[in-house]
């Protein structure tokens, strides 16, 4: 991936908010890749975790919104249990999630679940896939 | 004994077969479970937006209630219920300036400051009962029965709250000796299951489901054991929807912990819901040690 830094593609505002939102501090990253390496999700991201930190430490926002990566972690905190900075990924992951959808922008919409998942699925799955995924 | 109980949502329709076990097997060891009065959902994932108080006053007011009902403990049997009861107690604890926020604005309950110790059943009775007692009160073994223990994300993660090492625990397979099984400790043990994923992308969440199923059964286990409804949801009673999907997957019954552990104790089989699990769950147990 090569990252081209530009003064329109670097938002001040965007990592002054993230860190806010998720209270970690993304310039601890060091990019080793220890997350991408036990994320469960890999093969279905666009991106990887590792990418993601480095996208919120250039503050390049309109590279995360348009990356699934975020959506696809479920918070299982594998990356931050081994994270040689001691990062909690998964806040990073949420602050991203948040910025969207504190804009009424769902990601996932209700009405698009499938009616015989939702009368099979146990409750937790349903409330855990709502809070994540809808303003 | 008797001890304050927190069932959580699913426990009470979709996970009844987890309940109900819990509750005949840990009567069999002299524990008495006294149902939290006015439990609300604990909201399921803790709130991890560090600007976002709003999502931890269920869970709070939760604790706020075992503490008003004169307990100092309070049991969970629920592995996603531990997991933000606990989480979310933490904050109380230790963030004087969140806690402030939050017992003002909950000014109609008694003022909280996180000193409620929230227990899974795994390390209630590792901690508080013991091995040896549970292994005392064992009338059928579950002898020859190789049984992989998935622990998923929260009983173990993050480190603050988790109850035993999160990259090798041992307190399920110790549960499982305790009970005559076989233990199979396997790689994707800890790994997520999917979770709600199943919602919103299946796709991801069978992967992570099959993945889980494969490796155990490589690993030379017969049936797959778990204490979060969502686990056993997408590794036990999905299986049969997996199955249709995925070539060359191994079938693989699924349990929840109490179930095993009120088999053990000599509980009536029939009676412990495992028409909810997967469907060869108990023909397994027939077969082998009943």
């Amino acid at each position: 991936m090569t990252l081209k830094i530009t003064d329109v593609s670097h938002d001040d505002e965007f990592i002054r908010k993230l860190q806010e939102i998720s209270g970690e501090d993304v310039s601890k990253c060091m990019q080793c890749g220890t997350c991408t390496g036990g994320c469960p999700m890999t093969d279905k991201m666009d991106g990887t975790p590792r990418q993601i930190m480095l996208l919120s430490h250039y503050g390049m926002k309109d590279k995360l919104a348009a990356d699934n990566t975020v959506w696809l972690c479920a918070t299982c905190n594998t990356c931050y249990a081994r994270c040689p900075r001691g990062i909690e990924i998964p806040k990073v992951m949420e602050a991203i999630r948040q910025l969207k959808l504190r804009e009424n922008i769902n990601e996932i919409e209700p009405n698009q679940i499938p009616e015989e998942l939702l009368e099979d699925a146990p409750q937790i799955a349903i409330v855990s896939c709502l809070r994540k995924n809808t303003s | 004994m008797k001890i304050c109980y927190y069932p959580g949502c699913t426990l009470k329709t979709k996970a009844r077969n987890l309940e109900e076990a819990g509750i005949e097997a840990l009567r069999a060891l002299d524990v008495e479970l006294e149902e939290l009065e006015r439990w609300n959902c604990c909201g399921v994932v803790f709130s991890l937006a560090d600007d976002d108080l709003l999502h931890l006053l269920a869970p709070i007011r939760d604790l706020i209630r075992v503490k008003d009902a004169g307990y100092d403990k309070v049991l969970t049997l629920c592995s996603m219920c531990y997991n933000t009861l606990a989480r979310s107690n933490l904050v109380m604890k230790d963030n004087e300036e969140k806690r402030d926020t939050i017992n003002s604005f909950m000014e109609e309950e008694t003022d909280y400051f996180g000193d409620v110790q929230v227990m899974h059943l795994l390390n209630f009775l590792r901690d508080e009962i013991g091995w040896d007692k549970v292994k005392e009160q064992v009338k059928v073994p579950l002898k020859g029965l190789k049984v992989a223990t998935n622990y998923g994300c929260t009983l173990t993660r993050p480190d603050e709250v988790g109850i035993d090492s999160a990259e090798n625990p041992s307190v399920f397979e110790d549960f499982l000796a305790a009970l005559g099984a076989e233990p199979i400790h396997f790689p994707a043990g800890t790994d997520c299951c999917g979770t709600y994923q199943v919602l919103g992308n299946p796709e991801a969440a069978d992967d992570a489901a099959a993945r889980i199923i494969t490796s155990a059964a490589d690993h030379g286990a017969e049936a797959i054991v778990s204490s979060c409804p969502l686990c056993e949801y997408n590794v036990g009673k999905r299986q049969a929807a997996l199955l249709e999907k995925k070539d060359g997957l191994t079938e693989l019954p699924s349990f929840y912990l109490t179930q095993l552990m009120a088999v053990a104790f000599g509980a009536d089989p029939d009676a412990l819901g495992f028409e909810l699990n997967h469907v060869g769950s108990l023909p397994l147990l027939k077969e082998k040690v009943l």
